[in-house]
């Protein structure tokens, strides 16, 4: 008993209606996949002028040229992934340790001003990223001085509102019991944080980790503000870069299209599970 | 730390005072440095000349020039046009979508699940690459090469002011809502079978099931999707940026283009401050307004 009827005693016909039913998801399947589908088959294609070229959908053959091609256009090439990885992962890192203990604090210990500050985070997250932009710039250019560095590039990213509130909605579900226990054992806070929260949230910690490298890798509006020379640059902005400089390269374009992106799907592939997973934690109850 | 903590002891409040404190510190300052200040600081410089070294008081002048500016309002319809273009099919594509993937087996519906998905875990840049090939105006460019099937000239689909906002709205369509979707299925899955059992004994149709149950059942996700999706939609910057930079003739630029330009382009922080400030309240306006029109029943 479901929205589908069964068809008890008609096998066919369900079989008949799950095949036109994958049929259309396949199609609606490859029209999502083409682009990143041309994007990595036209990469293997030679480093030759867009004019020159034919496009095809099927690899005629496999040459790395092109890749050769990308990282030898510019010697930043591989510093701007090499930036990339520093930036995200200290992001990430960071974003686990205080995100989660401010998700502690928020979900399990009182104290004074606690639902008024998490009103004012709520608030915060709703505000549209336009609006805090200038200031910030002006703040890490003019008044702290530090653009074109590796703290203006990870500081306004080390813990995000939106990590807190997941990890306290996370935690608001762990039985109190299990602390007040703890606190009778003799833990202090910190203890109780460090052996019993952190080992209980490792799916919405995971969760969390992802989402944050994956937001940080991608990000192309902050490091294109605050960066000002090829070294500093991370591979989103580099990438950009290389398009304008290079519109008649299509197939290294692609390449290097391919190399940004492919860290992620490597790390998606691995850890599909928590990439799906995520996409729900704070958007479906239960 | 404990310097914020100790004066909550000699208080006594009840419970973890200073562990509290000690707990969301580094989070907080963070919050306060990179988040308040900045949204403060916002509204200080938009009723600014800003400039480095002494800006200068000039009241609402950036509100009230924004709102002479032919441009900004161009800005803004673009914007509800985009996002009413583009919103409403992606919950529909997401919808049906998620609806054919439900009865299949838990395996097929993961597969699927992860191939919708995947193109959302590749950067805004790589892709918008990628689609400028497929929007190529040369005669070589994909979607021209469809169009050569038919018969149909080859068009300038980013260069012309007629097609350009279709094509960024195109883009839109074809690209991933595989967030949506898993979202979607999540919800249809957590509907209780005995709903389903009591139409069926009624004798309801899938339609009917559809209609009736699916439907209204499905109300607070559609809300949530709509409402993050008309958030999200009205400060789209990346694709218009990277696509068009707001060509031929301004057809494609959004709000958050403009303020970005006035910002970082003209440097008239000022003036980009109060659009972000205007951008704002529309944001919110039109997310009560979902909420009120459409959230009676919902609870959040």
């Amino acid at each position: 008993m479901a929205l589908y009827s069964e068809h008890t005693g008609k096998k066919p016909l369900k079989y008949a209606r799950n095949t036109v039913i994958i049929i259309v998801l396949l199609l609606f399947a490859i029209a999502t996949i083409f682009p990143i589908y041309f994007m990595i088959i036209s990469s293997f294609g030679d480093p030759v002028e867009a004019g020159a070229m034919n496009y095809t959908l099927f690899p005629t053959k496999i040459s790395l040229e092109s890749y050769k091609f990308f990282f030898d256009y510019s010697e930043y090439s591989l510093r701007w992934l090499l930036n990339s990885l520093i930036v995200a992962s200290i992001v990430t890192v960071s974003n686990v340790v205080f995100a989660s203990m401010a998700g502690y604090a928020f979900s399990k210990l009182r104290f004074k001003g606690r639902s008024v500050l998490f009103a004012i985070l709520l608030v915060a997250m709703m505000i549209p990223y336009q609006v805090t932009q200038v200031p910030l710039y002006i703040l890490i250019v003019n008044i702290f001085e530090i653009q074109n560095t590796y703290p203006a590039l990870i500081l306004p990213g080390i813990v995000t509102v939106y990590n807190i509130f997941l990890s306290k909605q996370f935690m608001s579900s762990i039985p109190g019991e299990i602390l007040e226990c703890a606190k009778i054992e003799g833990c202090n806070q910190f203890q109780i944080y460090l052996s019993i929260i952190l080992p209980l949230s490792k799916t919405v910690l995971a969760v969390m980790a992802i989402l944050t490298f994956m937001d940080s890798w991608n990000t192309f509006f902050w490091p294109l503000l605050v960066t000002n020379t090829m070294d500093m640059q991370t591979i989103q902005v580099g990438l950009k870069n290389f398009r304008f400089a290079n519109t008649t390269y299509f197939a290294p374009m692609m390449a290097g299209a391919t190399i940004s992106a492919l860290p992620m799907f490597i790390l998606f592939f691995s850890l599909q599970k928590y990439f799906l997973r995520g996409v729900t934690v704070g958007a479906v109850k239960g | 730390m404990t310097q914020i903590a100790k004066p909550i002891k000699r208080r006594r409040i009840k419970g973890d005072g200073g562990a509290g404190y000690a707990f969301i510190a580094v989070a907080l300052v963070i919050f306060a440095l990179f988040t308040a200040y900045p949204v403060l600081s916002a509204f200080i410089i938009s009723f600014q000349k800003y400039m480095p070294l002494g800006s200068k008081f000039i009241g609402f002048d950036n509100y009230i020039n924004s709102f002479k500016d032919p441009l900004f309002w161009k800005a803004i319809r673009n914007t509800i046009v985009y996002t009413v273009l583009t919103v409403p099919v992606a919950l529909f594509i997401s919808l049906a979508v998620a609806l054919l993937i439900l009865p299949l087996k838990k395996k097929l519906q993961t597969t699927f699940k992860a191939i919708y998905y995947l193109p959302a875990v590749a950067s805004g840049v790589a892709l918008s690459v990628v689609w400028l090939w497929i929007f190529d105006p040369m005669p070589s460019g994909i979607f021209n090469q469809l169009l050569g099937f038919f018969g149909i000239d080859n068009v300038n689909w980013l260069g012309a002011t007629s097609t350009s906002m279709f094509s960024l709205v195109l883009m839109s369509w074809l690209s991933s809502h595989g967030t949506s979707i898993i979202i979607y299925l999540a919800a249809l899955l957590g509907i209780d079978d005995s709903y389903y059992e009591a139409a069926e004994l009624d004798g309801a149709s899938f339609l009917k099931k559809l209609w009736y149950i699916v439907i209204p059942c499905l109300k607070p996700t559609t809300l949530f999707l709509l409402v993050t999706g008309v958030i999200g939609s009205f400060q789209v910057f990346q694709n218009a940026y990277l696509m068009t930079g707001g060509g031929p003739d301004n057809a494609t630029t959004m709000v958050g283009l403009l303020i970005f330009n006035n910002a970082f382009k003209y440097f008239e922080f000022g003036k980009a401050a109060a659009q972000s400030l205007i951008l704002a309240f529309i944001i919110g306006g039109i997310s009560l307004i979902q909420f009120k029109f459409l959230g009676k029943d919902v609870e959040y």
